[in-house]
């Protein structure tokens, strides 16, 4: 017989407002195997385990139940406390009376009754349950980050500096992400490519750094610690290994292709490089509007080229790895302008986005820094910003705060006005949101001593009249509709997710929210982790958010995987499925039920074996066996049995 | 709109807001009589929610600094908010962005005067008041509130 010892906890008055703590320790203690039931004030305090260790060593325990939050909180707490009291830990167990009694609970004397069923369930399991040891799992300290923007650089960064090696993989042929796109950032004005290119070298050069551009992941196996994956490297036509990178072939290229980095504001050959500091600094072919991928006729580069880089000949390479690790950083698209009817659905010239205005605004930008409107060239004297366009707005678009609009629509005014000193910006909103370290001084500013307009209303319509734009909206702190005859117009298009994102999620089975952006473990305690272990996420591919808390998060995500990494091997819980091989028929019913790809047949022994290390002890397969023949440790069959009974009263 | 018969004209027409408008000789004139910059205001409205005259207006205090913001000059020198306003310096006071607000009233008294906006005139005193009330309050009443 089991020496069992029941500790409840009053939680200060969570639980002792409710339940009638003594009790539910008097009643508890008549339990058959329960040898000793204690109520205390807080249970998770020092002198609560304390308690807990004493009675363990004094009464001789052998198994033990916490009845208070839940074990989601404090399971691990009282597990080392056990094992510190030489019992092994899954012989303690946890039973929650208060998220799912107390706190749910308003009857005193029902809520009790619950309470003492609760703890009487949680008794049966004990008395059942076999001590085990946690499952190591071996690691490969290799890590692999998706995205190669501020995020993915820096996450890769810094776990190469750690001395880990990396791999990052990035769809275009250079990395940058948007960040490279960028004229100034706010709420400094440092240009963006100065602060950017410095980490895009360090990390092409980073002998810890295996740079794969122009590449995507194809498939992921695995599990923490020990993925394969597979890596596609897109055939760029050009011999990456002997190319310098000279730009002749480019010059040569007689195609004419917009320039998807300037926002299609300028063109350039079907072989290009995205922009001048790109790393690598390698041009690819654009197969779609290559001339002689199109006709069969052309191929002036590969005459132009003196080294006989071009290889139009090239295929895409399937390249496999073994990872330890996985940051996704895959970034973010803007809501394209089509797709916003009242604002000209993209056919007015001179409406264009964010970004685009960031590459009117870059020295490296398609009219070298001058805003000049994509229209005529003509330098816009009068600019109307929209904000919100897309976002906070559930009924048409999307209902979220993109967060970085108030912001970079300030400091493209701002930026317009340093530009065209005659120049008048309006700035329509709905609300001025500015938390961040300067930010509101930065706005204060900006509408204080710049001459910015901020006019406080959604823009209804905006459409062509003649040379001028015409902008229809409201300006709610005079309760006056206003117009202006606007010669540029520039959209704070929505920030969304990536459209590859969500078949990249598919591939990696990790989770997205309600928006397509990624899921974090938990929201404020575990913002850089996937729930699926061994996937962390950073950047916008998150959620909206800016370069400062993009870096701190790709750092925290960084972080996390130089921690995995820190151990020699992983430990697995142990209350996972096994199979009693004498009994398993070799259905395979469990496999097609596995949500995480733990269950393989063993062809030899034509049974259906348990991956120990990718088991997450979720109880899909031993439902669905129809023999038996697979059971969960601490959860077999005759534990729920008794402890159905337990639950319905004992009888 | 308002020439057709049977519609009353409309009470807020739309505004063309331009350069000349939102930066040019009405506003810059307030900014340099006044030496406020009416920009930093952003309408928090505790100049109106302390202004103990308030409830006699017709547009509040922080109204009248957007509009004066928007160079809608019209708007503004036709208010009786201007008259009203005792110049208890209440706003000015608790303004957290530091702007003079009833130095900018002061401005627009005189804008409207200047603009000959009469806010009154003889024939708006009955004669048998007009008998009961001193002198220098009569001169004291066109001086402050006529051209």
């Amino acid at each position: 017989m089991k020496r069992i010892g029941v500790f409840i906890c009053h939680c200060g008055i969570n639980i002792a407002g409710t339940v009638d703590v003594k009790r539910v320790a008097e009643e508890v203690a008549k339990l058959d195997s329960v040898v000793y039931a204690q109520d205390y004030i807080y249970m998770c305090s020092d002198p609560g385990q304390a308690l807990v260790r004493e009675k363990i060593r004094q009464e001789k325990l052998d198994g033990i139940i916490i009845a208070a939050c839940s074990p989601s909180l404090h399971e691990s707490t009282f597990r080392t406390a056990a094992e510190e009291a030489g019992l092994n830990p899954w012989q303690c167990e946890i039973a929650n009376i208060r998220e799912q009694c107390s706190w749910v609970h308003t009857d005193r004397k029902k809520a009790t009754e619950k309470a003492i069923r609760i703890v009487s369930t949680m008794v049966e399991k004990t008395r059942l349950n076999e001590s085990l040891e946690p499952i190591p799992v071996s690691i490969t300290k290799k890590a692999l980050v998706i995205g190669g923007g501020i995020a993915g650089i820096q996450a890769a960064l810094d776990i190469a500096d750690s001395g880990h090696k990396v791999i990052l993989v990035e769809k275009e042929s250079s990395i940058g992400g948007h960040m490279a796109q960028l004229s100034e950032t706010f709420p400094t004005l440092d240009c963006s490519q100065c602060i950017l290119t410095p980490k895009m070298v360090a990390a092409g050069k980073h002998r810890n750094i295996q740079l794969m551009t122009y590449s995507e992941v194809e498939e992921v196996s695995g599990y923490v610690g020990n993925f394969n994956v597979r890596i596609r490297r897109k055939a760029p036509f050009v011999d990456w290994s002997t190319c310098t990178g000279c730009g002749l072939c480019m010059e040569k290229c007689p195609a004419k292709v917009p320039s998807e980095f300037d926002r299609g504001l300028s063109t350039h050959g079907a072989i290009y490089i995205p922009f001048p500091q790109a790393v690598p600094n390698k041009p690819v072919i654009d197969r779609e509007s290559c001339i002689y991928f199109k006709t069969g006729k052309c191929r002036l580069c590969e005459k132009t080229c003196e080294i006989g880089a071009i290889k139009f000949d090239q295929e895409d390479q399937i390249i496999e790895e073994e990872i330890g690790a996985i940051i996704t950083a895959t970034g973010y698209e803007t809501l394209p302008v089509t797709e916003l009817q009242e604002y000209g659905a993209g056919e007015v010239p001179d409406v264009i986005d964010g970004l685009a205005f960031e590459r009117l605004l870059s020295a490296s930008g398609p009219t070298s820094g001058e805003v000049r409107r994509p229209s005529d060239g003509r330098v816009p004297k009068e600019v109307v910003f929209v904000q919100c366009a897309g976002s906070r707005d559930p009924e048409r678009y999307r209902p979220y705060c993109s967060k970085i609009c108030c912001m970079y629509t300030t400091k493209h005014a701002l930026l317009y006005k340093h530009r065209v000193h005659d120049g008048q910006p309006y700035i329509f909103y709905i609300d001025i949101r500015t938390g961040g370290k300067g930010y509101e001084e930065f706005y204060h500013n900006a509408e204080q001593d710049e001459g910015i307009i901020y006019l406080r209303g959604k823009v209804a319509k905006i459409f062509r009249d003649g040379d001028k734009t015409i902008v229809w909206g409201t300006d709610t702190l005079t309760g006056r509709n206003v117009e202006i005859q606007a010669d540029l117009v520039v959209l704070a298009t929505a920030v969304v997710p990536r459209e590859s994102t969500a078949e990249l999620v598919k591939k990696l089975r990790i989770q997205t929210g309600p928006n397509g952006f990624l899921s974090e473990a938990h929201p404020k305690l575990r913002p850089v982790e996937s729930i699926n272990s061994g996937f962390f996420i950073a950047g916008v591919a998150q959620g909206p958010r800016d370069i400062p808390e993009t870096v701190a998060q790709a750092s925290g995500a960084a972080c996390k995987v130089i921690s995995l990494f820190s151990r020699d091997h992983l430990e697995q819980d142990p209350a996972i499925a096994w199979v009693d091989e004498e009994l398993c028929g070799g259905c395979r019913i469990c496999i097609s039920v596995c949500p995480y790809d733990a269950r393989e047949y063993d062809e030899e022994k034509c049974i259906a074996r348990v991956n120990e290390a990718l088991c997450e002890g979720c109880g899909s397969c031993v439902a669905a066996c129809a023999c038996g023949a697979t059971q969960q440790r601490n959860l077999s069959d005759s534990q729920i049995k008794s402890m159905v009974t337990a639950s319905l009263g004992g009888e | 709109m308002s020439e057709r018969t049977g519609l009353a004209p409309p009470k807020s027409p739309p505004v063309r807001l331009t350069r000349e408008t939102v930066s040019g000789g009405f506003k810059k004139r307030v900014i340099e009589l006044s030496g406020q910059n009416m920009d930093s205001c952003y309408q928090c409205g505790n100049c109106s929610s302390g202004c103990p005259v308030a409830q006699e207006m017709d547009i509040l205090p922080n109204r009248i600094m957007r509009l004066a913001q928007l160079g809608l000059k019209d708007d503004i020198i036709h208010s009786a908010t201007l008259w009203i306003c005792a110049s208890c310096f209440q706003c000015t006071v608790r303004c957290p962005r530091g702007i003079d607000i009833q130095g900018v009233m002061d401005t627009l008294r005189q804008i409207a005067l200047d603009e000959g906006v009469d806010h009154f005139g003889p024939d708006q005193i009955d004669p048998e008041q007009a008998a009961s009330v001193p002198q220098p309050g009569l001169v004291g009443v066109y001086r402050k509130l006529s051209t």
